[in-house]
Protein backbone atom coordinates (compact mmCIF):
# COMPACT_ATOMS: atom_id res chain seq x y z
CA UNK A 1 0.00 0.00 0.00
CA UNK A 2 1.61 3.37 -0.62
CA UNK A 3 0.19 6.75 0.24
CA UNK A 4 0.16 5.51 3.47
CA UNK A 5 1.17 7.76 6.45
CA UNK A 6 3.13 6.36 8.49
CA UNK A 7 4.86 8.86 10.98
CA UNK A 8 2.95 11.62 11.58
CA UNK A 9 4.46 15.08 12.81
CA UNK A 10 1.28 17.82 13.34
CA UNK A 11 1.85 21.55 13.85
CA UNK A 12 5.25 20.19 16.15
CA UNK A 13 6.69 23.20 18.33
CA UNK A 14 9.65 22.59 21.16
CA UNK A 15 11.09 25.41 23.34
CA UNK A 16 13.16 25.57 25.67
CA UNK A 17 12.51 28.50 28.01
CA UNK A 18 12.56 31.39 25.68
CA UNK A 19 14.24 29.66 22.70
CA UNK A 20 12.25 28.29 20.25
CA UNK A 21 13.53 25.66 18.73
CA UNK A 22 11.06 24.56 16.39
CA UNK A 23 8.44 26.23 14.90
CA UNK A 24 4.74 24.52 13.73
CA UNK A 25 6.69 21.61 12.01
CA UNK A 26 4.35 19.44 9.70
CA UNK A 27 5.83 16.37 8.11
CA UNK A 28 4.23 12.95 7.22
CA UNK A 29 6.44 9.81 6.10
CA UNK A 30 5.14 7.14 4.31
CA UNK A 31 5.73 3.34 4.57
CA UNK A 32 9.06 2.40 3.41
CA UNK A 33 10.20 5.91 2.30
CA UNK A 34 12.93 7.65 2.90
CA UNK A 35 13.70 11.28 4.20
CA UNK A 36 16.56 13.39 4.65
CA UNK A 37 16.97 15.96 7.06
CA UNK A 38 19.44 18.76 6.18
CA UNK A 39 20.51 22.00 7.69
CA UNK A 40 22.93 24.10 9.28
CA UNK A 41 23.90 23.68 13.11
CA UNK A 42 21.74 24.22 15.39
CA UNK A 43 18.66 24.36 13.02
CA UNK A 44 16.58 21.98 14.85
CA UNK A 45 17.38 18.75 13.47
CA UNK A 46 18.30 16.64 16.28
CA UNK A 47 15.99 18.03 18.08
CA UNK A 48 13.25 16.86 15.75
CA UNK A 49 14.27 13.20 15.78
CA UNK A 50 14.20 12.97 19.19
CA UNK A 51 10.98 14.04 19.36
CA UNK A 52 9.82 11.01 17.45
CA UNK A 53 10.66 8.60 20.31
CA UNK A 54 9.76 10.90 22.80
CA UNK A 55 13.76 11.39 24.05
CA UNK A 56 12.71 15.12 23.75
CA UNK A 57 9.14 15.64 24.18
CA UNK A 58 7.62 17.97 22.07
CA UNK A 59 6.50 21.53 23.74
CA UNK A 60 2.98 21.22 21.43
CA UNK A 61 1.80 19.42 18.84
CA UNK A 62 1.29 15.58 17.83
CA UNK A 63 3.65 12.87 16.78
CA UNK A 64 1.77 9.46 15.15
CA UNK A 65 3.29 5.95 14.27
CA UNK A 66 0.81 4.39 11.70
CA UNK A 67 -2.72 5.02 14.29
CA UNK A 68 -0.87 5.09 17.51
CA UNK A 69 0.10 9.17 19.36
CA UNK A 70 3.54 8.46 20.83
CA UNK A 71 3.24 11.71 22.81
CA UNK A 72 -0.05 11.15 24.20
CA UNK A 73 -0.80 13.33 27.64
CA UNK A 74 -0.43 10.19 30.35
CA UNK A 75 -0.30 9.90 34.27
CA UNK A 76 3.27 9.23 34.77
CA UNK A 77 3.25 5.42 35.46
CA UNK A 78 1.43 4.70 32.14
CA UNK A 79 3.06 7.28 29.87
CA UNK A 80 5.89 5.08 30.88
CA UNK A 81 4.58 2.05 29.95
CA UNK A 82 2.75 3.29 26.65
CA UNK A 83 6.45 5.22 25.29
CA UNK A 84 8.33 1.81 26.52
CA UNK A 85 6.21 0.12 23.79
CA UNK A 86 5.86 2.04 21.41
CA UNK A 87 9.68 2.75 21.53
CA UNK A 88 10.25 -1.13 20.59
CA UNK A 89 8.81 -0.19 16.52
CA UNK A 90 11.24 2.64 16.47
CA UNK A 91 14.95 1.97 15.99
CA UNK A 92 17.33 4.59 16.48
CA UNK A 93 20.97 4.90 15.63
CA UNK A 94 23.03 8.00 17.08
CA UNK A 95 26.37 9.62 16.24
CA UNK A 96 28.23 8.70 18.77
CA UNK A 97 26.93 4.70 18.45
CA UNK A 98 26.34 4.41 22.53
CA UNK A 99 27.22 1.01 22.64
CA UNK A 100 27.12 -0.78 25.82
CA UNK A 101 30.71 -1.09 26.77
CA UNK A 102 30.27 -3.98 29.27
CA UNK A 103 28.56 -6.03 27.36
CA UNK A 104 30.14 -7.92 24.27
CA UNK A 105 28.01 -7.28 20.87
CA UNK A 106 26.05 -10.35 21.26
CA UNK A 107 25.27 -8.55 24.62
CA UNK A 108 24.67 -5.52 23.09
CA UNK A 109 21.87 -7.20 20.34
CA UNK A 110 20.34 -9.22 22.52
CA UNK A 111 19.49 -7.58 25.75
CA UNK A 112 16.48 -5.53 24.47
CA UNK A 113 15.01 -8.44 23.01
CA UNK A 114 15.77 -10.58 25.54
CA UNK A 115 14.41 -8.46 28.72
CA UNK A 116 11.19 -7.07 26.27
CA UNK A 117 10.20 -9.54 24.21
CA UNK A 118 11.15 -12.99 26.61
CA UNK A 119 13.61 -14.31 24.03
CA UNK A 120 14.97 -17.54 25.09
CA UNK A 121 19.21 -17.49 24.71
CA UNK A 122 18.92 -19.74 22.57
CA UNK A 123 16.69 -17.39 19.86
CA UNK A 124 18.21 -14.33 21.22
CA UNK A 125 21.60 -15.98 20.20
CA UNK A 126 20.35 -16.84 16.30
CA UNK A 127 18.95 -13.22 16.04
CA UNK A 128 22.05 -11.85 17.55
CA UNK A 129 23.15 -14.07 14.19
CA UNK A 130 21.13 -12.72 11.97
CA UNK A 131 21.41 -9.12 12.42
CA UNK A 132 25.43 -9.11 12.32
CA UNK A 133 25.52 -11.26 9.29
CA UNK A 134 23.52 -7.96 7.58
CA UNK A 135 25.99 -5.67 9.00
CA UNK A 136 28.61 -7.86 8.03
CA UNK A 137 30.62 -8.27 10.90
CA UNK A 138 29.39 -11.90 12.42
CA UNK A 139 32.89 -12.88 13.22
CA UNK A 140 33.20 -9.81 16.03
CA UNK A 141 30.36 -11.22 18.25
CA UNK A 142 32.12 -12.55 21.57
CA UNK A 143 34.20 -8.76 21.20
CA UNK A 144 33.76 -6.28 23.16
CA UNK A 145 33.13 -2.46 21.88
CA UNK A 146 36.24 -1.32 22.93
CA UNK A 147 38.12 -3.62 20.21
CA UNK A 148 35.91 -2.21 17.00
CA UNK A 149 36.46 0.58 14.90
CA UNK A 150 34.20 3.52 14.38
CA UNK A 151 32.73 1.51 11.59
CA UNK A 152 32.09 -1.21 12.80
CA UNK A 153 30.44 0.14 16.38
CA UNK A 154 28.00 2.15 14.26
CA UNK A 155 27.12 -1.52 12.46
CA UNK A 156 26.31 -3.01 15.59
CA UNK A 157 24.45 0.19 16.84
CA UNK A 158 22.32 -0.53 13.75
CA UNK A 159 22.34 -4.27 14.33
CA UNK A 160 21.30 -3.88 18.30
CA UNK A 161 18.16 -1.50 17.00
CA UNK A 162 17.39 -3.54 13.90
CA UNK A 163 16.75 -6.71 16.58
CA UNK A 164 13.83 -5.09 17.73
CA UNK A 165 12.26 -5.63 13.99
CA UNK A 166 11.40 -1.47 14.00
CA UNK A 167 8.58 -0.27 12.39
CA UNK A 168 10.77 3.13 11.55
CA UNK A 169 14.76 3.95 11.81
CA UNK A 170 15.99 7.32 12.94
CA UNK A 171 19.47 8.07 12.04
CA UNK A 172 21.13 11.29 13.42
CA UNK A 173 24.48 11.61 11.81
CA UNK A 174 25.85 8.42 11.69
CA UNK A 175 28.59 9.01 10.23
CA UNK A 176 29.49 12.27 11.64
CA UNK A 177 31.99 10.84 14.22
CA UNK A 178 34.06 9.12 11.81
CA UNK A 179 37.03 9.00 9.81
CA UNK A 180 36.22 9.07 6.27
CA UNK A 181 37.50 6.27 5.35
CA UNK A 182 35.04 4.29 7.63
CA UNK A 183 31.84 6.31 6.22
CA UNK A 184 31.25 4.05 3.38
CA UNK A 185 30.76 0.66 5.24
CA UNK A 186 27.89 2.68 7.35
CA UNK A 187 26.42 4.08 4.50
CA UNK A 188 26.44 0.34 2.58
CA UNK A 189 24.24 -0.87 5.57
CA UNK A 190 22.14 1.87 5.09
CA UNK A 191 21.89 1.49 1.47
CA UNK A 192 21.29 -1.89 2.12
CA UNK A 193 18.10 -1.12 4.33
CA UNK A 194 16.72 1.14 1.66
CA UNK A 195 16.66 -1.51 -0.46
CA UNK A 196 14.61 -3.57 1.97
CA UNK A 197 12.03 -0.43 1.64
CA UNK A 198 12.75 0.08 5.65
CA UNK A 199 11.39 3.24 6.66
CA UNK A 200 13.89 6.20 7.04
CA UNK A 201 14.49 9.24 8.51
CA UNK A 202 17.97 10.49 8.38
CA UNK A 203 19.41 13.80 9.29
CA UNK A 204 22.40 13.64 7.79
CA UNK A 205 25.28 16.20 6.61
CA UNK A 206 26.34 14.27 3.54
CA UNK A 207 24.45 15.49 0.72
CA UNK A 208 25.60 13.15 -1.87
CA UNK A 209 24.51 10.42 0.84
CA UNK A 210 21.17 11.90 1.36
CA UNK A 211 21.29 12.74 -2.69
CA UNK A 212 21.55 8.93 -3.53
CA UNK A 213 19.29 7.47 -1.20
CA UNK A 214 16.30 9.40 -0.24
CA UNK A 215 13.07 9.92 -1.90
CA UNK A 216 12.63 13.40 -0.12
CA UNK A 217 14.89 16.13 1.60
CA UNK A 218 13.85 18.45 3.91
CA UNK A 219 15.70 21.24 4.30
CA UNK A 220 15.78 22.71 7.36
CA UNK A 221 16.82 26.25 9.19
CA UNK A 222 16.09 27.95 12.38
CA UNK A 223 13.49 25.63 13.43
CA UNK A 224 11.27 25.50 10.33
CA UNK A 225 11.00 23.47 7.55
CA UNK A 226 12.30 26.14 4.86
CA UNK A 227 11.54 23.63 1.49
CA UNK A 228 11.13 20.02 1.12
CA UNK A 229 10.99 18.03 -1.70
CA UNK A 230 12.95 15.19 -4.09
CA UNK A 231 16.41 15.33 -4.17
CA UNK A 232 16.72 16.34 -7.60
CA UNK A 233 14.84 19.49 -7.02
CA UNK A 234 16.31 20.39 -3.69
CA UNK A 235 20.23 20.05 -4.70
CA UNK A 236 19.53 20.93 -8.04
CA UNK A 237 16.69 23.38 -7.88
CA UNK A 238 15.65 24.81 -4.72
CA UNK A 239 13.30 27.73 -4.41
CA UNK A 240 14.77 29.21 -1.67
CA UNK A 241 17.23 31.65 -0.98
CA UNK A 242 17.92 29.95 2.16
CA UNK A 243 18.43 25.97 0.52
CA UNK A 244 20.89 27.44 -2.04
CA UNK A 245 23.11 29.70 0.48
CA UNK A 246 23.10 26.14 2.54
CA UNK A 247 23.73 24.02 -0.44
CA UNK A 248 26.26 26.32 -1.97
CA UNK A 249 28.48 25.82 1.27
CA UNK A 250 28.15 21.92 1.27
CA UNK A 251 28.31 21.12 -2.18
CA UNK A 252 31.13 23.04 -3.09
CA UNK A 253 33.14 21.05 -0.16
CA UNK B 1 61.31 1.93 73.91
CA UNK B 2 59.65 -0.63 76.00
CA UNK B 3 59.82 -4.00 74.15
CA UNK B 4 58.75 -5.93 77.25
CA UNK B 5 55.55 -3.88 78.28
CA UNK B 6 55.01 -4.02 74.49
CA UNK B 7 55.08 -7.51 74.16
CA UNK B 8 52.99 -7.91 77.46
CA UNK B 9 49.96 -5.53 76.01
CA UNK B 10 49.76 -6.77 72.66
CA UNK B 11 47.49 -9.63 73.15
CA UNK B 12 45.13 -7.18 74.48
CA UNK B 13 45.63 -4.94 71.45
CA UNK B 14 44.68 -7.76 68.82
CA UNK B 15 41.54 -8.53 70.95
CA UNK B 16 41.08 -4.27 70.29
CA UNK B 17 41.95 -4.68 66.90
CA UNK B 18 39.34 -7.44 66.44
CA UNK B 19 37.10 -4.95 67.86
CA UNK B 20 37.74 -2.11 65.41
CA UNK B 21 37.41 -4.73 62.47
CA UNK B 22 34.24 -5.85 63.41
CA UNK B 23 33.03 -2.52 63.97
CA UNK B 24 34.42 -1.20 60.84
CA UNK B 25 32.93 -4.20 58.59
CA UNK B 26 29.54 -3.57 60.56
CA UNK B 27 29.80 0.79 60.09
CA UNK B 28 30.77 -0.31 56.02
CA UNK B 29 27.88 -2.49 55.31
CA UNK B 30 25.50 0.06 57.32
CA UNK B 31 27.04 3.37 55.16
CA UNK B 32 26.69 1.18 51.54
CA UNK B 33 22.93 0.68 52.93
CA UNK B 34 22.00 4.33 53.67
CA UNK B 35 24.92 5.36 50.46
CA UNK B 36 22.22 2.95 47.98
CA UNK B 37 19.09 4.43 50.03
CA UNK B 38 20.65 8.07 49.81
CA UNK B 39 21.45 8.15 46.21
CA UNK B 40 18.07 6.62 45.14
CA UNK B 41 16.70 9.77 47.12
CA UNK B 42 19.48 12.11 46.08
CA UNK B 43 18.02 11.02 42.43
CA UNK B 44 14.32 10.52 42.51
CA UNK B 45 11.42 11.22 40.48
CA UNK B 46 9.68 12.99 43.57
CA UNK B 47 10.73 16.13 45.37
CA UNK B 48 9.94 14.89 48.51
CA UNK B 49 12.47 11.92 48.09
CA UNK B 50 14.85 14.61 46.71
CA UNK B 51 14.78 16.60 49.58
CA UNK B 52 15.22 13.99 52.11
CA UNK B 53 18.29 12.68 50.54
CA UNK B 54 19.64 16.20 50.40
CA UNK B 55 18.69 17.15 53.62
CA UNK B 56 20.53 14.12 54.98
CA UNK B 57 23.55 14.54 53.37
CA UNK B 58 24.22 18.30 54.32
CA UNK B 59 23.14 17.50 58.10
CA UNK B 60 25.42 14.68 58.34
CA UNK B 61 28.37 16.33 56.66
CA UNK B 62 27.98 20.26 58.56
CA UNK B 63 28.32 18.64 61.71
CA UNK B 64 31.37 16.56 63.81
CA UNK B 65 30.86 12.83 63.48
CA UNK B 66 32.02 12.82 67.09
CA UNK B 67 29.02 15.32 67.88
CA UNK B 68 26.20 12.55 66.13
CA UNK B 69 27.64 9.64 68.13
CA UNK B 70 27.55 11.71 71.32
CA UNK B 71 23.93 12.84 70.05
CA UNK B 72 22.85 8.81 69.72
CA UNK B 73 24.67 7.32 72.96
CA UNK B 74 24.03 10.48 75.35
CA UNK B 75 21.35 12.33 74.02
CA UNK B 76 19.16 8.80 73.11
CA UNK B 77 18.28 7.63 76.86
CA UNK B 78 17.06 10.68 77.03
CA UNK B 79 14.31 10.27 74.16
CA UNK B 80 14.04 6.66 74.47
CA UNK B 81 16.82 5.41 72.77
CA UNK B 82 18.59 3.07 74.89
CA UNK B 83 21.95 1.68 73.48
CA UNK B 84 24.84 0.02 74.30
CA UNK B 85 28.22 2.03 73.36
CA UNK B 86 28.83 -0.67 70.65
CA UNK B 87 25.67 -0.21 68.94
CA UNK B 88 25.62 3.39 69.66
CA UNK B 89 29.02 3.58 67.73
CA UNK B 90 28.04 1.31 64.74
CA UNK B 91 25.06 3.23 64.20
CA UNK B 92 26.33 6.86 64.31
CA UNK B 93 29.14 6.05 62.10
CA UNK B 94 27.74 3.81 59.59
CA UNK B 95 24.53 6.80 59.28
CA UNK B 96 27.62 9.23 58.83
CA UNK B 97 29.68 7.24 56.39
CA UNK B 98 26.29 6.68 54.00
CA UNK B 99 26.04 10.58 53.85
CA UNK B 100 29.79 10.67 52.21
CA UNK B 101 28.92 7.06 50.19
CA UNK B 102 25.71 8.37 49.06
CA UNK B 103 27.12 10.89 46.93
CA UNK B 104 30.11 8.87 45.90
CA UNK B 105 27.02 7.21 44.43
CA UNK B 106 25.28 9.50 43.23
CA UNK B 107 28.59 10.63 41.62
CA UNK B 108 29.45 7.50 39.53
CA UNK B 109 26.27 7.01 38.56
CA UNK B 110 26.03 10.54 36.77
CA UNK B 111 29.18 10.25 35.47
CA UNK B 112 27.80 7.43 33.49
CA UNK B 113 27.30 8.68 29.71
CA UNK B 114 23.87 10.32 29.30
CA UNK B 115 23.82 8.47 25.86
CA UNK B 116 23.99 4.87 27.30
CA UNK B 117 20.50 5.76 28.90
CA UNK B 118 19.35 7.35 25.72
CA UNK B 119 20.15 3.89 23.79
CA UNK B 120 18.67 1.76 26.32
CA UNK B 121 15.25 4.00 26.69
CA UNK B 122 15.04 4.01 22.51
CA UNK B 123 15.09 0.18 22.33
CA UNK B 124 12.44 0.29 24.68
CA UNK B 125 13.67 -0.71 28.11
CA UNK B 126 11.86 1.28 31.02
CA UNK B 127 13.70 3.45 33.58
CA UNK B 128 14.55 0.93 36.42
CA UNK B 129 15.69 -2.07 33.84
CA UNK B 130 18.00 0.90 32.21
CA UNK B 131 19.24 1.40 35.76
CA UNK B 132 19.82 -2.35 36.33
CA UNK B 133 21.39 -3.95 33.24
CA UNK B 134 23.09 -0.75 31.22
CA UNK B 135 23.62 2.39 34.11
CA UNK B 136 24.42 0.05 37.56
CA UNK B 137 27.24 -2.21 35.75
CA UNK B 138 29.01 0.60 34.48
CA UNK B 139 29.12 3.02 37.75
CA UNK B 140 29.85 -0.35 40.14
CA UNK B 141 32.99 0.14 38.04
CA UNK B 142 33.57 4.06 38.91
CA UNK B 143 32.72 3.68 42.70
CA UNK B 144 35.21 1.15 43.57
CA UNK B 145 37.93 3.38 44.41
CA UNK B 146 36.19 6.21 45.74
CA UNK B 147 33.86 3.87 47.98
CA UNK B 148 37.62 2.59 48.93
CA UNK B 149 38.40 6.01 50.10
CA UNK B 150 35.06 6.06 52.30
CA UNK B 151 35.78 3.03 53.97
CA UNK B 152 39.49 4.51 54.82
CA UNK B 153 38.17 7.08 56.32
CA UNK B 154 35.65 5.06 57.82
CA UNK B 155 38.29 2.56 59.29
CA UNK B 156 40.04 5.80 61.18
CA UNK B 157 36.69 7.42 62.17
CA UNK B 158 36.15 4.31 64.38
CA UNK B 159 38.46 6.22 66.86
CA UNK B 160 35.91 8.12 67.38
CA UNK B 161 34.06 5.81 69.48
CA UNK B 162 36.72 6.00 72.07
CA UNK B 163 34.77 8.52 74.11
CA UNK B 164 31.86 6.55 74.46
CA UNK B 165 33.64 3.51 76.18
CA UNK B 166 34.05 0.64 73.05
CA UNK B 167 37.14 -1.34 73.64
CA UNK B 168 38.79 -0.72 70.47
CA UNK B 169 42.18 0.15 69.40
CA UNK B 170 42.41 4.02 70.32
CA UNK B 171 40.15 3.27 73.69
CA UNK B 172 42.60 0.22 74.37
CA UNK B 173 45.59 2.69 74.08
CA UNK B 174 44.36 5.08 76.42
CA UNK B 175 43.57 2.74 79.20
CA UNK B 176 47.01 1.29 79.10
CA UNK B 177 48.43 4.77 78.82
CA UNK B 178 47.03 5.83 82.53
CA UNK B 179 48.31 2.27 84.16
CA UNK B 180 51.48 2.29 81.96
CA UNK B 181 52.58 6.19 81.64
CA UNK B 182 53.83 4.76 78.15
CA UNK B 183 51.62 6.66 75.60
CA UNK B 184 54.78 6.59 72.48
CA UNK B 185 54.65 2.85 73.29
CA UNK B 186 50.72 2.41 73.38
CA UNK B 187 49.80 4.99 70.36
CA UNK B 188 52.68 3.85 68.13
CA UNK B 189 51.32 0.00 68.47
CA UNK B 190 47.85 0.94 68.12
CA UNK B 191 48.75 2.90 64.99
CA UNK B 192 50.31 0.06 63.76
CA UNK B 193 47.32 -2.02 63.96
CA UNK B 194 45.08 0.28 62.31
CA UNK B 195 47.64 0.55 59.46
CA UNK B 196 47.68 -3.11 58.72
CA UNK B 197 43.98 -3.19 58.84
CA UNK B 198 43.91 -0.28 56.45
CA UNK B 199 46.54 -1.96 53.90
CA UNK B 200 44.68 -4.68 54.45
CA UNK B 201 41.52 -3.15 52.97
CA UNK B 202 43.35 -1.19 50.60
CA UNK B 203 44.35 -4.30 48.94
CA UNK B 204 41.27 -5.81 48.74
CA UNK B 205 39.40 -2.73 47.11
CA UNK B 206 42.42 -2.81 44.71
CA UNK B 207 41.66 -6.08 43.96
CA UNK B 208 38.08 -5.30 42.88
CA UNK B 209 39.13 -2.21 40.87
CA UNK B 210 41.71 -4.33 38.69
CA UNK B 211 39.33 -7.06 38.05
CA UNK B 212 36.62 -4.71 37.43
CA UNK B 213 38.94 -3.31 34.58
CA UNK B 214 39.66 -6.51 33.03
CA UNK B 215 36.74 -5.71 30.30
N1 LIG C 1 18.69 20.57 26.21
C1 LIG C 1 18.74 21.77 25.59
N2 LIG C 1 18.59 22.90 26.29
C2 LIG C 1 18.61 24.10 25.67
N3 LIG C 1 18.78 24.27 24.37
C3 LIG C 1 18.94 23.17 23.61
C4 LIG C 1 18.91 21.86 24.17
N4 LIG C 1 19.09 20.96 23.18
C5 LIG C 1 19.20 21.68 22.05
N5 LIG C 1 19.11 23.00 22.29
C6 LIG C 1 19.17 24.07 21.29
O1 LIG C 1 18.23 23.78 20.31
C7 LIG C 1 18.70 24.18 19.04
C8 LIG C 1 18.57 23.05 18.07
O2 LIG C 1 19.44 22.01 18.45
P1 LIG C 1 19.61 20.66 17.62
O3 LIG C 1 20.55 19.81 18.38
O4 LIG C 1 18.28 20.11 17.32
O5 LIG C 1 20.29 21.18 16.29
P2 LIG C 1 20.83 20.33 15.07
O6 LIG C 1 20.14 20.86 13.86
O7 LIG C 1 20.74 18.89 15.35
O8 LIG C 1 22.35 20.80 15.02
P3 LIG C 1 23.67 19.96 14.68
O9 LIG C 1 23.74 19.89 13.19
O10 LIG C 1 24.77 20.77 15.27
O11 LIG C 1 23.53 18.61 15.32
C9 LIG C 1 20.11 24.68 19.23
O12 LIG C 1 20.08 26.09 19.27
C10 LIG C 1 20.51 24.13 20.58
O13 LIG C 1 21.39 24.98 21.22
MG1 LIG D 1 22.13 17.36 15.74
Amino acid sequence: MTNQAFVTIKNAAKSYGNLEVLKDINLTVERGQIVAIIGPSGSGKSTLLRAINELDPLTSGEVWLEDVQINKKLPFRQYEAHVNQVRQDIGMVFQHFNLFPHLTVRGNITLAPRMLKGLSEADANKLAEEQLAKVGLSEKIDEYPSRLSGGQKQRVAIARALAMKPKVMLFDEATSALDPELVEEVNQVMKQLAEEHMTMIIVTHEMDFAASVCDRVLFMDQGVVVEEGPPSVIFQNPKEERTRNFLRKHLSR
Amino acid sequence: MDYELILRVYPFFIEAAWVTIQLSILTALLGLTCGALGAAARMSRLAVFRWIGATYVSIIRGTPALIQIFILYFGGPQIGIQLDSFSAGTIALGVNIGAYMTETIRGAIQSVDRGQTEAARTLGMGRWETMRKVVLPQAARMMIRPLGVNINALIKGTALVAPISVVELTYTAQRFIGSTYKPFEMFLLSGLLYMIIIYAVGQVINWLDRRARIT
